[in-house]
């Protein structure tokens, strides 16, 4: 089987990679630290499958989630990612 | 309020108690398994000796000299014969015995290894976590097991196996517990870390047990009974097993007796250490009581739903609560529960006395505790004087406490109308199934509340009963009637729309008030309107001379003013009316122009018109007009009476024998349907095999029949017909319902398929072999009022009984997996700003739900009801799906 790129996928909601720049902007409108944050492991398919596309992904960058949300159009969320 | 913690809990460590430590701790050196003598005094070195505490009042502890309440008991100790291993180590035993050398005593790695382990824990001491550090630790236990030549003496070890639960063999060789112990002791205390033990605390020869501490005498009170009966606990029944036990070892032991007596007594003394600990260790049988009950020993105290944790110290037994049974009052407001006088008089509400109170107070005391004879007047238990000294109050003494009584004295009043209480039904499965009630105080025995809050704390009447809790302070009572108030929980957060409502006969009744807006004599209108707050009377229409109400107008009194409201009722286009108009309701202006109120305008979780109140005049105001409502509706049912039985199921002849026909038909088309499978004209459908094909083709013809018999019953059954009514307006049952009692009860179906086990070939032995025709798969062409034959009761019951397993399946299944859900969430909170954070404040959520909005506060799950908006600001021109 082809390989499928899991992003494409209608259930995987849109995953970005926060730029090192504005990650200080958007921990400081949520008023949370990176620490704070849900975590993503590395060895996450939706990770390897970014890395493709970004280079590698170190522990400690932060992803964007965009999630479509039936009561607020898009809901947008942030990881961090860990080891492993 | 400051809250000042004084000691704070930074770390627990858990450690072994060593045979040294257990000697030093204990008072005694018990030796006999006696606990009293014949006078009832206990033994010395026995069992009960005074010295590890007491139990009876009066007498004083031999080791500290308190008495029962000062005297927090002390332990006593047995010396072991021979050792014996502890059932609660047994899996750590195993992982050291095969993780060390049995020569040398050294973890089975070498060195460099060792080091680089040690090297782990050094660095990440500061951050490790303990998961972090008993993953090294398995990880060095799983490595070590694995190696057979011990790296540091080059011994050849032996694979140990466990045999469960406390035999250990090395090769089929039985290892004692002594060899255990003596290989444990070699173990250095550097190694100790890297098999999670704390060498300053800890050491494994201690998980042998050469001493066996004897707990206090508080632990395993003696308990006498009224016949002057002494009944031991449980694990002194084990102790003295143990005692008994162990000097029969000694003693062979000293005697030199054979070893296989020896060894058989020392396995007697490991049992019943094992049972002591844990008297449902698998592979050992449950010690017993003489009655032939298991024996209740340490590790089942703790365990469990009975144990200590989920039924001492997570759950308690609270004061100031009261459990009845409950009955229905629809004269109360949804927001009342009544308490019967026998509970207000035991239930108290404390307070201070201030000089705002102070003449209330006073007046209260001077009523005293009241007889449960007379008319209930609030009074007073008991008051406490500022020194904390308690007085009771009596007829006697009331007039002189209430002169003496002064500011700053608490004072026990009994509860009055208007008191907020708490009020709940097990299990309680949501918010709603406690609620705060104003409290209403009746007599007779029974707690009673409006029926329209039977649905959020799914309650009914067949002997149901609640629980009530008093509220005692003044924050407590605010928070409750802010938050708690049944008005506030309407809206239910699971689907945002009104959990409470009208039900059963508030639904016939009100429809009958409105359906063809009947004409009501003036007598009758008046008496009814006698049930709920009359403004001013609607005005009467003449008909040949006699003034009548209309039906609508009286139910229009009700309403809030300016309700302007359109909507489809049940009715809907199926209406009875010849013109089709009852399914539209139209209000306007407060003013029920049309339509027949039913289900879909007031009943609970879809009144449409419930919910309009309710969001545009608020919740006191939707808390009136349901009170109301249910008042009127006791109105008019209890003055034109309602009534239901067998016989309105009766249907003409001619519809008899329509139905029967139907029947027939059905059975008939069945056995075609076989002949042409049988010679083999059914072409297979997608996705199914010929039988699956046969089966659902099968299936469909008999459903067609019961929806066929369904039309000719509704076709003769009309609107003069009391089940008719009920279904139709939504107050109970639905027209399946009506035609399975008049003409076709229809397939009975196990797991969605047509009954097809039971013996060979064949459900029942009333049929051929083979026969797969609709009588012989579970079809019944009765009715419930004609009855079933024999076969049609057999399948109608094993259908049925499916219904009943899957229910019992279902609770048991859910209940299990909102306990999960509940543990996994209870300490999650929404922050000020809307976060969702747990205890470490990670975030859970950014926003509560990724949306924002509080669910109980949304419009059937959106945010907003974009329609009502629109309407209420353009006006109807533009007026949204209704």
């Amino acid at each position: 089987m082809a390989k499928y790129n899991i992003l494409m996928h209608e259930m995987v909601p849109e995953h970005w990679l926060v730029p090192v720049k504005e990650e200080e902007k958007i921990l400081k409108t949520l008023g949370v630290t990176k620490g704070q944050l849900p975590k993503i492991r590395k060895s996450d398919p939706v990770i390897k499958a970014l890395e493709k596309v970004e280079g590698e992904i170190v522990p400690g960058r932060m992803i964007e989630i965009v999630r479509k949300s039936r009561t607020r159009g898009i809901a947008k969320i942030y990881r961090t990612v860990i080891g492993e | 309020m400051k809250v000042e913690i004084s000691k704070g809990i930074e770390e627990l460590k858990f450690a072994l108690l060593s045979p040294d430590e257990i000697r030093r701790m204990s008072a005694v050196k018990v030796i006999t398994p006696d606990t009293y003598d014949d006078d009832g005094y206990p033994i010395e070195k026995g069992l009960m000796d005074p010295s590890m505490g007491v139990i009876e009042p009066g007498l004083k502890c031999k080791t500290c000299g308190g008495k029962v309440d000062q005297c927090p008991g002390h332990f006593g100790h047995i010396e072991l014969a021979m050792p014996v291993v502890h059932i609660g180590f047994i899996k750590e035993i195993y992982s050291i015995l095969s993780s060390t050398c049995s020569n040398c005593g050294r973890i089975k790695l070498a060195d460099d290894k060792l080091k680089e382990y040690f090297q782990r824990i050094k660095d990440t001491a500061d951050r490790l976590s303990d998961i972090e550090y008993d993953d090294i630790v398995s990880e060095v236990e799983s490595e070590a097991s694995d190696v057979v030549i011990c790296p540091h003496c080059h011994f050849e070890n032996q694979k140990v196996a466990l045999d469960k639960p406390t035999t250990f063999r090395e090769e089929g060789k039985k290892l004692t517990p002594k060899e255990i112990r003596e290989r444990f002791e070699k173990i250095p205390n550097e190694d100790l870390p890297l098999i999670g033990l704390d060498p300053k605390v800890a050491r494994p020869e201690w998980m042998v047990l050469t001493v066996f501490p004897v707990p206090p005498v508080n632990v395993r009170p003696t308990i006498t009974l009224e016949t002057g009966e002494r009944s031991e606990d449980d694990l002194t029944h084990k102790l003295v097993d143990v005692i008994r036990i162990n000097q029969r070892l000694r003693e062979n032991r000293d005697q030199g007796s054979p070893q296989l007596i020896i060894e058989d007594l020392w396995d007697l003394l490991q049992y019943h250490i094992t049972t002591y600990f844990d008297n449902q260790t698998p592979g050992t049988p449950p010690a017993r009581h003489r009655s032939g009950r298991s024996l209740k020993t340490l590790v089942q105290r703790l365990k469990g739903k009975e144990g200590r944790f989920r039924s001492n110290l997570s759950g308690k037994r609270v004061n100031f609560s009261a459990r009845t049974v409950i009955s229905p009052e629809p004269f109360l407001s949804i927001n009342q529960v009544g308490v019967p006088e026998k509970a207000a008089r035991e239930l108290t509400v404390t307070e201070t006395v201030t000089e705002h109170n102070f003449e209330k107070l006073k007046e209260l005391i001077k009523n005293g505790p009241g007889k449960e004879e007379d008319v209930y007047k609030p009074g007073v238990n008991y008051v406490y004087r500022t020194d904390g000294s308690r007085i009771k109050i009596s007829d006697k003494n009331a007039a002189e406490v209430a002169e003496k009584m002064e500011i700053g004295w608490q004072v026990e009043r009994q509860m009055e109308n208007g008191d907020i209480v708490l009020f709940n039904r097990q299990p309680s499965l949501h918010r709603m199934s406690m609620m705060a009630h104003e409290v209403r105080v009746l007599p007779y025995r029974t707690f009673r509340f409006n029926l329209a809050v039977c649905a959020p704390y799914n309650a009914d009447f067949d002997g149901d009963e609640m629980n009530l809790h008093v509220l005692q302070s003044q924050e407590a009572r605010a928070e409750a009637e802010i938050l708690m108030k049944v008005q506030e929980n309407f809206l239910s957060p699971r689907f945002g729309g009104p959990i409470m409502g009208a039900i059963h006969d508030h639904i016939t009744a009100l429809f009958m008030l409105t359906y063809k807006n009947p004409l009501i004599p003036l007598d009758a209108g008046l008496h009814i309107m006698s049930y709920i707050d009359v403004g001013k009377t609607p005005e009467t229409v003449e008909v040949d001379g006699k003034k009548y109400f209309r039906g609508r107008d009286i139910f229009s009194m009700i309403l809030p003013e300016g309700v302007n409201l359109e909507f489809k009722g049940k009715l809907g286009d199926k209406s009875l009316d010849p013109n089709g108009t009852e399914g539209t309701i139209k209000i306007e202006n407060g003013k029920l122009i049309n339509g027949a109120i039913d289900e879909n305008a007031i009943g609970q979780s879809k009144g449409v018109l419930l919910d309009y109140v309710l969001r545009k005049y608020g919740n006191a105001e939707g808390a009136k007009f349901l009170d109301n409502l249910t008042r009127l509706a006791a109105g008019v049912i209890s003055f034109t009476g309602f009534s239901t039985g067998i016989d309105d199921e009766d249907v003409p002849g001619e519809a008899k024998a329509q139905l029967r026909e139907v029947g027939n038909e059905a059975v008939q088309k069945v056995e075609k349907l076989i002949e042409n499978y049988k010679n083999g004209l059914i072409g297979m459908e997608p996705g199914k095999t010929l039988e699956d094909t046969l089966e659902s083709m099968v299936m469909k013809a008999l459903s067609q029949a019961r929806e066929k018999s369904s039309e000719i019953a509704s076709h003769y059954l009309g609107m003069d017909n009391s089940t008719v009514i009920m279904a139709r307006s939504g107050a109970r049952a639905n027209m399946m319902n009506l035609a399975q009692m008049a003409g076709i009860i229809g397939q009975q179906s196990i797991r969605g398929q047509r009954q097809h086990r039971g013996y060979t070939n064949r459900t029942l032995p009333h049929f051929q072999k083979g026969d797969i025709g609709a009588y012989a798969r579970g079809f019944v062409s009765s009715s419930y009022k004609e009855g079933l034959n024999p076969t049609e009761y057999f399948f109608h019951a094993t259908g049925g009984r499916e219904g009943l397993v899957d229910i019992a399946v279902r609770t048991s299944r859910s209940g299990y997996m909102q306990r999960r859900l509940i543990n996994a969430l209870e300490d999650l909170k929404v922050s000020d700003e809307g976060k969702v954070l747990d205890t470490e404040d990670s975030i859970i959520q950014l926003e509560y739900g990724e949306d924002g909005t509080d669910p109980s506060r949304s419009f059937e799950g959106e945010s907003v009801d974009i329609d009502y908006l629109i309407k209420e600001m353009f006006g109807k021109k533009y007026g949204g799906k209704q």
